[in-house]
């Protein structure tokens, strides 16, 4: 499962904060700093996997953006690591050609596309075009 | 069909070509994430397909601008400031039409880490409103600024049950997404049985957001499982990829709260399963969920992990998934990621369900593939899986070894890691050379971060397969050149104990430490070692004794050997070492004679040190140097062969092992001997009446720790406090006399001159009386050094006086007709044979009379000669005055000395001795020693 998923710059701004389990404000800082200090100085050769805590993170870089999945230490990180790809693809799907200023002032979609995309903590719909088009349903709704 | 309809409103939004002008400079920096083609003009003119909710005004923009154009934190907290009384004003006017639009601008906010818990309410509030658009930014703000341990929760369960009803299917789904993201365990129980029948909408977007929600449910009321059960199960039967996917989800997580539903899986569902998994494997191509040429990775994901969990622990389940297993195994494409996370599922379930010999080979095959892989991530996996194959294979992994070896020399730390890990587990007793042999190269050059795992694993290798002692010396030396600074100190500690022990090898340990020492002076543990070792055998250093088959002799003069510790205490900062460092100067100080007066120097230069300890130490051991030469040889003698059994019991968790450790504490295992050996005994001898030394009782008790003397032992005592006690037992200790403190008041003159007349003690007396007594006249001041030298215990003095200058008790008590055993041959040496014979009374089975006879094999005479014995706790020796202190040459006679040996253990355990024998042969100072272990068994 899941427990949270982070979108970060190189300067450990948080573009997107995904958290499915509960924690207190302050921790939820604090792991965004520890994440962003884990994951924005490794050797681009070494695995995209580190362990946190007691769960992994499952790390994958974008330009200038890191997505992190914090999961559980069972977990598949091929998988995980495969999700991350398929996300950032349906990013740049809906976006066309995505970049991180997009994520900064549209932020309520990526939180709408990523609730399509996972749900409690698990995948939901694996399918780029079932949630491209999704979206566009949702949005004939506002 | 997205595309176009993004680009045709792409092109009606020329209009408002100018407000999106402002932005390109914001766009044209930033890099297009997937790297596809860097910024396109036509970017600029791309505006925001979904602006609707905020197409009122564009404040939402206009705050992300201003707050993104602000160049201090001072100012960005300004903006912010700013924001959040608006909108806190807004929130107090009840304003309706933007409350969405604040609550969006409050949801930024609180991302940039700012406080909003004034906005909950606000959320409440939109998703009870009727719109879509308010409901949407309604529930991101409760799953953003909420969670499921907040109480205002519990008022929003009422709409969201309304909405899980609506008639509008996609407010129901933002209802559902909402309960599976922060659903509390009350909520769960309320709003089931909605979520429940959602399971069964028409819409397939509906039933997959249901299937996750209900894990949420299960997960947080465990009892409400079975009423998923059935509607899991049909979920199963699904063609919808999403809605599969999340029914298998649901059933793994349904199996694991649940044990009726596993068993309800396993029988129902298992062959459904298997083949829902083959058509996924065989089917044709489809563009929609195709990842890398593997339709839906993610779905064969999961129902691997599915069937994982219905096939262990039920080796009929497993059986029906073997075959379809080994398809998989054999068939998926591996150069790609998505290929290898297949793959990887696979071999995890193939490892976790019930034995089948063929497909774990096939497993084990596919994890050597991973670790040969070029991409770290694969092998990173691989590693993983292999620590769980090890358990179950350990041969099939054995195979691995040499990629193995490769993987822990990696540039990635966490690859290194795991590849260290499993390598310590594939050590057995026939690889050990080799692997050790390769650990120990890959040390040399590894990053120095990586030294401290390395080390910690390669010594409990070596110590626990090494085959023979040299072998493990050898390689811990090796060890400590290259990373002696990393290893931890009970490392060390258990070479010394190990050397101590080794009494054959301990020529070739002190030469071998000075070579080492040459080239890895700045090792610290090693030079260490080297400088215990140079303390206690620089002699052998220094005559290349016990030269082993094969070993390069070195010349090494004395004041060589003095140079290493001299370098030593001048480089090394550290108190331990410096501290041991001034103990093995006195030692040598009375081992090499041609450099007594430069080590007196070096000593006297640490009295002016600020560390007390070393000041206390230089200025102790000066005055040993300086004024008891007598004494001095004594003081000195070599630590007795620690116990190894008792330091790895020690060491294996009890108490004060750990306390002395973890506290950092200053005095070190086998230094803190000989340092609490010396100080005591001065302060018992009385001689440097000016260095008050205070020995603390932890002192004391980590050296009884260190001798492997029971502190209950000591408790019974009577008399005498604790530092009495310890400072006592290292004296004996020291003189290598194994008696207990009570007896000690007998035994004490007669170690000190067994054979001369009391000379000896009579020389300790010196330094109190000044001017030496003849021997006859010994026995008054004998009587009433003892008393001060056993001070503390309050012994009768004269006991030992009319002892030893008594009748020989033993003597006479050896003509009783004893049992008489056989003869052995003691000691031997080149110039040198020492025979036992024994006595027995019946009545007394505890005691055993010995009478020693020595006898000269050298063509020189020897005089002085001394005869000395050390026994363990549990026995008592008294020894009577030899027969003679000359020895004349070629076996022509011989000198007698009998002793009497009481074993309180008698029938447990059996008589162990040491002996230490000197005497002058052509004006030279000869010493002799061993250790006895065969005496007769039923002695």
């Amino acid at each position: 499962m899941i427990r949270f998923i982070l979108l970060q710059n190189r300067q450990g701004k948080t573009r997107l904060a995904k958290y499915y389990i509960p924690l207190e404000e302050s921790e939820k800082h604090k792991v965004e700093y520890e994440v962003h200090r884990l994951v924005v100085n490794r050797d681009p050769k070494f695995t995209n996997f580190v362990e946190f805590r007691t769960h992994k993170v499952i790390y994958r870089r974008y330009a200038g953006l890191f997505f992190s999945l914090c999961v559980d230490i069972t977990d598949n990180e091929l998988a995980y690591l495969e999700s991350i790809h398929l996300f950032v693809e349906i990013l740049d799907h809906f976006f066309s050609n995505v970049c991180e200023l997009d994520l900064v002032f549209n932020f309520h979609k990526v939180y709408l596309i990523l609730d399509e995309f996972i749900l409690a903590g698990e995948l939901q719909e694996t399918s780029k075009k079932a949630i491209i088009e999704r979206m566009g349903e949702l949005e004939k709704q506002e | 069909m997205i595309l176009t309809k993004a680009r045709i409103r792409k092109s009606c939004d020329f209009g408002i070509v100018e407000m999106n002008l402002k932005s390109k400079s914001e766009v044209s920096v930033q890099e297009s994430l997937l790297q596809l083609d860097l910024v396109e003009l036509s970017r600029s003119f791309k505006t925001d397909p979904i602006m609707n909710p905020f197409s009122s005004g564009t404040r939402l923009r206009d705050m992300i601008r201003a707050i993104r154009s602000c160049k201090t934190a001072a100012e960005e907290r300004a903006v912010v400031r700013k924001e959040c009384a608006a909108i806190r004003a807004a929130i107090s006017e009840n304003d309706q039409d933007y409350s969405h639009r604040n609550l969006a601008k409050l949801m930024f906010i609180h991302m940039l880490g700012y406080p909003t818990h004034f906005g909950q309410m606000e959320c409440l509030k939109l998703i009870a409103s009727p719109g879509f658009p308010e409901k949407r930014i309604g529930y991101l703000g409760l799953m953003l600024l909420l969670d499921e341990r907040q109480e205002v929760l519990m008022l929003v369960t009422n709409s969201i049950k309304q909405d899980l009803n609506h008639t509008n299917q996609y407010i129901a789904g933002l209802a559902l997404c909402a309960l599976g993201n922060i659903c509390s365990a009350e909520m769960a129980r309320d709003l089931a049985p909605e979520v429940e029948r959602l399971l069964q909408f028409r819409d397939p977007n509906i039933r997959k957001k249901a299937a996750l929600c209900s894990i949420r449910i299960i997960k947080k009321v465990p009892d409400l499982a079975e009423n998923f059960v059935n509607p899991a199960a049909a979920l199963l039967k699904e063609k919808h990829h999403g809605v599969l996917l999340t029914g298998v989800l649901l059933c793994t997580d349904l199996c694991k709260v649940s044990k009726e539903a596993l068993e309800y899986f396993r029988k129902k569902c298992t062959d459904g399963l298997v083949k829902v998994l083959r058509d996924v494997v065989n089917s044709p191509y489809a563009p929609e969920y195709d990842v890398s040429g593997i339709a839906d990775p993610f779905l064969h994901i999961r129902l691997l992990r599915l069937l994982c969990v219905l096939g262990q622990g039920a080796a009929d389940v497993s059986d029906t998934m073997n075959d379809i297993l080994a398809q998989v195994a054999t068939k998926t494409e591996s150069n790609k990621n998505a290929g290898n996370a297949i793959l990887y599922e696979c071999v995890a379930t193939i490892m976790s369900i019930e034995d089948n010999g063929g497909l774990r080979v096939l497993a084990v095959n596919i994890l050597g593939k991973f670790l040969s892989s070029r991409d770290n991530n694969i092998r990173y996996v691989a590693l993983n899986m292999l620590m769980k194959a090890i358990a179950l294979d350990s041969q099939a992994v054995q195979r691995h070894r040499t990629t193995l070896l490769e993987c822990v020399k990696d540039s990635d730390a966490s690859i290194r890691k795991r590849a260290l890990d499993l390598v310590y587990l594939l050590v057995n007793e026939s690889n050990v050379k080799s692997l050790t042999k390769e650990l120990i190269d890959y040390l040399e050059v590894s990053d120095s971060e990586f030294k401290g795992d390395l080390t910690a694993k390669i010594c409990p290798i070596v110590e626990k397969f090494s085959p023979e002692k040299i072998w493990y010396i050898d390689q811990m030396l090796k060890v400590l050149s290259v990373a002696g600074n990393y290893v931890k100190d009970e490392v060390w500690h258990a070479l010394i104990v190990v050397i101590t022990n080794a009494s054959n090898l301990h020529g070739y340990t002190v030469r071998s430490l000075y070579r080492a020492v040459q080239t890895a002076g700045e090792q610290e543990t090693l030079v260490r070692v080297a400088v215990w070792c140079i303390g206690e055998y620089g002699e052998m250093l220094v005559n290349n004794a016990g030269m082993l088959d094969g070993e390069d002799s070195i010349t090494v003069t004395e004041s060589e050997a003095v140079d290493v510790v001299e370098t030593a205490i001048i480089r090394h900062l550290d108190l331990p070492t410096r501290a041991m460092c001034l103990i093995a100067l006195l030692k040598l100080s009375s081992r090499f004679s041609s450099c007594s007066q430069r080590i007196s120097n070096i000593v006297l230069h640490y009295k002016g040190s600020l560390v007390l300890e070393l000041q206390q130490r230089a200025i102790e051991f000066n005055s040993i140097i300086e004024k008891h030469h007598n004494i001095r040889s004594v003081l000195v003698e070599r630590m007795p062969a620690l116990d190894e059994a008792t330091y790895s019991s020690r060491r294996a968790g009890s108490v004060p092992a750990a306390v002395s450790t973890s506290q950092g504490a200053p005095l070190n295992l086998p230094n803190g001997v000989a340092k609490h050996t010396s100080s005591p005994l001065v302060d018992l001898l009385d001689l440097t009446s000016d260095d008050v030394t205070a020995p603390s009782s932890s002192g004391g008790d980590f050296l009884q720790d260190l001798l492997g003397v029971d502190p209950s032992l000591d408790l019974s005592h009577p008399g005498t406090n604790q530092t009495q006690k310890s400072s006592n037992d290292v004296l004996l200790d020291l003189l290598s006399i194994g008696t207990p403190p009570a007896q000690s008041s007998s035994s004490m003159p007669d170690m000190l001159s067994p054979s001369q007349d009391n000379k000896n003690s009579l020389d300790v007396l010196d330094t109190l009386t000044s001017p030496p007594a003849p021997s006859v006249q010994a026995s008054s001041p004998v009587g009433s050094s003892m008393m001060d030298l056993l001070d503390g215990f309050g012994a009768s003095s004269s006991v030992p006086v009319a002892e030893n200058n008594g009748p020989t008790l033993p003597s006479i008590v050896a003509e009783n007709n004893g049992l008489t055993l056989p003869s052995i041959v003691a000691f031997e040496s080149s110039s040198l044979r020492v025979t036992f014979n024994f006595t027995k009374q019946p009545e007394n089975p505890q005691t055993a009379l010995i009478e020693a006879q020595f006898i000269n094999k050298s063509p020189n005479i020897y005089s002085n000669f001394t005869f000395q014995a050390a026994v363990p706790k549990f026995l008592q020796l008294h020894l009577d005055p030899a027969s003679s202190d000359t020895l004349s040459a070629n076996g022509n006679g011989l000198i007698t000395q009998k002793l009497r040996l009481t074993n309180s253990l008698h029938g447990k355990k059996s008589l162990v001795m040491r002996i230490r024998i000197s005497y002058k042969m052509n004006d030279r100072d000869i010493l002799e020693e061993g250790q006895i272990n065969n005496f007769p068994r039923d002695l």
